[in-house]
């Protein structure tokens, strides 16, 4: 396996940009007499070669969205979505198919992402045959691949059901490691594990990304692991971007009063620390910040 | 991280050998089925060799199953007659399949204009009258079974259809499809890889259960001596042949009636019997998910812990448990709780962090008396509001939950039925909880809605759960829970499913209520961030024991032990710890 691309010296500002989206619309259709939904609302995003993109929101947020509008999962209602210069906002088929070679993606469900029916080496054995690789290279490339994401080889001739959250998940990002993409979009890869778990997950994510430069568009939910792995964060609000930027500064020193609100909301594993913060937070609600959340504010019904 | 040494497990194989019933009606259905194939083989007469002199005889070692009304051996006409009988049943049930998988996964597949009309073919399917149509199909074909059978088999395929679309529709919103899609496999690949097989099960149940009926039908068109001729035998028309001659020898009918009974309750045998397999695969696919967290385990330091656990004095202690030890039934029983000890005290917030597979959830469990099937206390005690109800049944705790202590969950809309208003369920608890009559409950009910800051409590007292957001669902379950006015609050991962500004809403919800109702608080959960946010004393478990415990700012600031070391170094931050 060898690196395509070498991480840029300067991630906040991709020149030119691995993966470019530009006012990106997507509406979900409508069924008969309903009328169509757009979600995303003329979204820009750059992501550069061997960088991480921190796609943050809340739920409903379109962040899930976005990631398939990319993977080609869902029709894309307007704007384009550029790979290395090229459009591929509405490629389909063979083209689509070929884009597997580019483009892969890690789910946030690791119990549903595996098939349960067939083994893991059947699993990761399917995009190498897919991408033509020939039957008798493939065995080889899988023990590599398993020994890259530290799973031991007789993994091959097991089912998804013998593994753990965490192991599951190392399979599935061989799997997207297999065809050695440029991208992996990482659909909250996480969220569905153990901390302790979560914590070797994103260590393993960080390692091959210094070994292949891989760049991720990782999706999620969570502000804390934002700022622990990604590059530069990008924040979501009902479809729209309201801010981005390195996220060690967007977490540090929000601007944007919603991601201000979703940086004060975020407790922290320190209870001294934590009281302060929330004692803010208390504060700001109670003071001259209309509409900031409050015990009194209950969740509107959106 | 090293894989279990689990043993080689097929998901799917198996599961109809686990069911006896089952088994045994396949080797039944099967062993006929060879028979009858083999009938030129085994049947010791010709199906039309007569023999007058011996008519109507019961079995005998010349005629094992006895002669018929024109001496002809009946175990021969048997053999026989299941040839046309179950090759007009394979014809049904091929005709049956194959409509209704290539038009059900057409539908799933390319839905739209295709769905709509593949949904109202079957519609049509399943309303045209099966038995007319059949009559009119064995007129035109001049008694020829082959037409009819298969016209019974597209005439049912009516439910197979809709079957297979709900299959395939279902898991090709699975995200192992999606994964498959952008792994670059063409969609030939992906249909036959991942979609067709996970439709396998369910057509194999339909098909047995459909062969059943065919075989009714069958064997009703042979009575009536349709679509085969006279004297070729078919079992239905043995049937017939025998209950003309009831009178004179009822033994027929038996043997007769007998085989297509048998054959018939075999594949309904069969169909059960596969269901029950996959309805307990697919629990079991569920179920079996998180089971090979392994860590280390420090029984030395679990001691202690409990020990630091329990030497506060057990005054003012709302819930106190001692020793506790669960066990989940099986040989040899699987202790998944050992040795556990802790207290919660009025006014105080006691978190019980931990991993899937810690216990905390079936210690949290046990407390509420609300214990899994199969799990039990094998020792220890728990005292609750100071009575103690360890192996309590269940009227006892009944009388318990919802008086002396309340529960919220994770999922607040599996803690509400969809079927109810909000005031319906609030109050259906006062009524059980409280002695208020019909007016102060309503008002009880909006005095609760309001202490737990929703707006407008008169119209969320109208509301269904359906019509709540998630943050709104929790609020409406608190107020549930405070209705009987607990002294517990007992809250398992109430904020996991919920945004970051919902759970620091609702976190400050249960903070407000505890600190205003003396409120003594079990949260359980896996979020260091949230203990740090909530909780006063803090209960570390791994492996079903108690590995640290002290208050918050001393467990955070001081970790003891390395698991709860591992675990504060494996929580993510959001504000720079150098």
């Amino acid at each position: 396996m060898s690196a395509r691309s070498a991480r840029p010296a300067d991630p906040a500002a991709p020149a030119a940009p691995l993966l470019s989206i530009r006012e990106l619309e997507v509406a979900y259709a409508g069924r008969a007499r309903a009328r169509g939904r757009t979600v995303i609302h003329g979204v820009d995003l750059d992501l550069a070669a061997g960088e991480t993109l921190a796609l943050v929101g809340e739920s409903g947020s379109g962040k899930t969205t976005i990631g398939n509008a990319v993977l080609g999962l869902v029709p894309v209602a307007g704007g384009r979505i550029e790979l290395a210069g090229r459009d591929i906002t509405r490629l389909r088929g063979r083209g689509r198919r070929a884009l597997a070679r580019e483009v892969q993606a890690v789910f946030q469900n690791p119990y549903g992402s595996l098939n349960p029916w067939i083994t893991v080496g059947t699993t990761l054995a399917e995009p190498l045959r897919a991408a033509g690789m020939p039957r008798e290279q493939v065995r080889g490339r899988l023990e590599r691949l398993l020994d890259r994401v530290h799973l031991p080889t007789d993994a091959l001739t097991r089912y998804p059901a013998e593994f753990s959250g965490g192991q599951r998940q190392r399979i599935a990002i061989a799997r997207a490691l297999a065809l050695e993409p440029r991208l992996i979009v990482c659909d909250e890869p996480t969220s569905a594990l153990d901390v302790v778990t979560q914590a070797a997950v994103l260590e393993l994510l960080q390692e091959l990304q210094a070994e292949f430069g891989v760049a991720y568009l990782f999706i999620t939910h969570d502000l804390a692991a934002v700022r622990e792995f990604a590059d530069r964060v990008a924040v979501l609000e009902a479809g729209r971007i309201v801010e981005t930027g390195p996220s060690r500064t967007v977490c540090d020193a929000p601007e944007h009063p919603y991601t201000r609100r979703l940086v004060a909301a975020a407790p922290v594993p320190d209870p001294v620390l934590q009281r302060q913060r929330r004692a803010a937070r208390l504060a700001a609600a109670a003071g001259p910040t209309p509409g900031a959340l409050s015990p009194a504010t209950p969740d509107s019904a959106a | 991280m090293s894989s279990s040494p689990t043993p080689r497990r097929r998901p799917r194989s198996a599961s109809l050998t686990a069911n006896p019933v089952a088994t045994v009606a396949l080797v039944v259905v099967a062993l006929v089925a060879i028979a009858v194939a083999l009938a030129p083989v085994l049947s010791p007469y010709g199906s039309n060799e007569q023999d007058l002199a011996h008519i109507f005889e019961g079995p005998s070692a010349a005629h094992w199953l006895g002669t018929d009304s024109l001496g002809r051996d009946v175990l021969s006409r048997l053999l026989w007659g299941g040839q046309p009988t179950l090759l007009g049943v394979l014809a049904a049930v091929v005709a049956f399949v194959v409509a209704g998988v290539v038009l059900g996964v057409l539908a799933g597949t390319i839905g739209g204009w295709v769905d709509a009309l593949v949904s109202a073919v079957a519609d049509i399917l399943m309303s045209l009258p099966g038995v007319v149509l059949i009559l009119a199909i064995l007129a035109i074909f001049n008694q020829d079974l082959a037409p009819a059978m298969i016209a019974l088999g597209l005439l049912g395929s009516g439910s197979l259809v809709r079957v297979v679309r709900a299959a395939v529709l279902a898991v090709r919103s699975e995200l192992f499809v999606s994964a498959a899609i952008v792994s670059g496999l063409r969609p030939g690949r992906i249909m036959a890889r991942h979609i067709l097989p996970t439709v396998v099960s369910p057509v194999i149940i339909q098909a047995s259960l459909f062969a059943g009926a065919a075989l009714a039908v069958q064997s009703g068109l042979g009575f009536l001596s349709l679509g085969v001729h006279p004297p070729e035998p078919t079992w239905g028309g043995m049937v017939g042949e025998a209950a003309a001659n009831l009178a004179k020898a009822p033994w027929l009918l038996t043997v007769s009636g007998g085989i297509i009974t048998l054959v018939s309750l075999g594949f309904a045998l069969i169909g059960d019997g596969l269901r029950d397999a996959d309805a307990a695969r697919r629990r079991g696919g569920e179920v079996a998910a998180p089971r090979t967290v392994a860590a280390p385990a420090a029984p030395a330091a679990a001691t202690a812990a409990a020990a630091d656990a329990a030497s506060p004095g057990a005054t003012g202690a709302v819930l106190e448990v001692r020793d506790l030890v669960i066990a989940f039934g099986g040989r040899p029983p699987r202790e998944v709780v050992r040795g556990v000890s802790f207290e919660v005290r009025a006014g105080e917030v006691l978190g019980l962090v931990g991993e899937s597979g810690s216990g905390k959830t079936v210690t949290t469990l046990a407390a509420l008396g609300l214990l899994p099937p199969g799990a039990a206390v094998t020792s220890g005690r728990i005292v609750l509001a100071g009575a103690d109800v360890t192996g309590a049944d269940d009227a006892a705790f009944r009388g318990i939950r919802g008086r002396r202590v309340g529960l919220i969950s994770q999922e607040p809309m599996v803690a509400l039925d969809p079927l109810f208003t909000v005031g319906s369920q609030l109050g259906d608890v006062l009524r059980h909880a409280t002695d208020l009559d019909r007016r102060q409950r309503r008002a009880r009910a909006l005095e609760l809605l309001a202490q737990v800051h929703l707006p407008e409590p008169a119209a969320v007292l109208r509301k269904y759960p359906h019509e709540l957001s998630g943050g709104m669902a929790q609020r409406v379950a608190i107020a549930l829970a405070l209705a009987g006015d607990p002294e517990l609050l007992v809250a398992d991962e109430p904020t996991t499913a919920l945004d970051v500004t919902v759970q620091a809403g609702i976190l400050d919800l249960l903070r407000e209520l505890q600190a205003a109702r003396g409120l003594a608080v079990l949260f359980v959960t896996h979020d260091l961030a949230v203990v740090a946010d909530i909780c006063d004393r803090v209960v570390v478990m791994e492996n079903g024991e108690i590995v640290e415990s002290g208050s918050v700012d001393e467990l955070f600031a001081r970790p003891r032990e390395a698991y709860t070391r591992e675990l504060l170094a494996s929580t993510p931050n959001l504000v720079s710890t150098t």
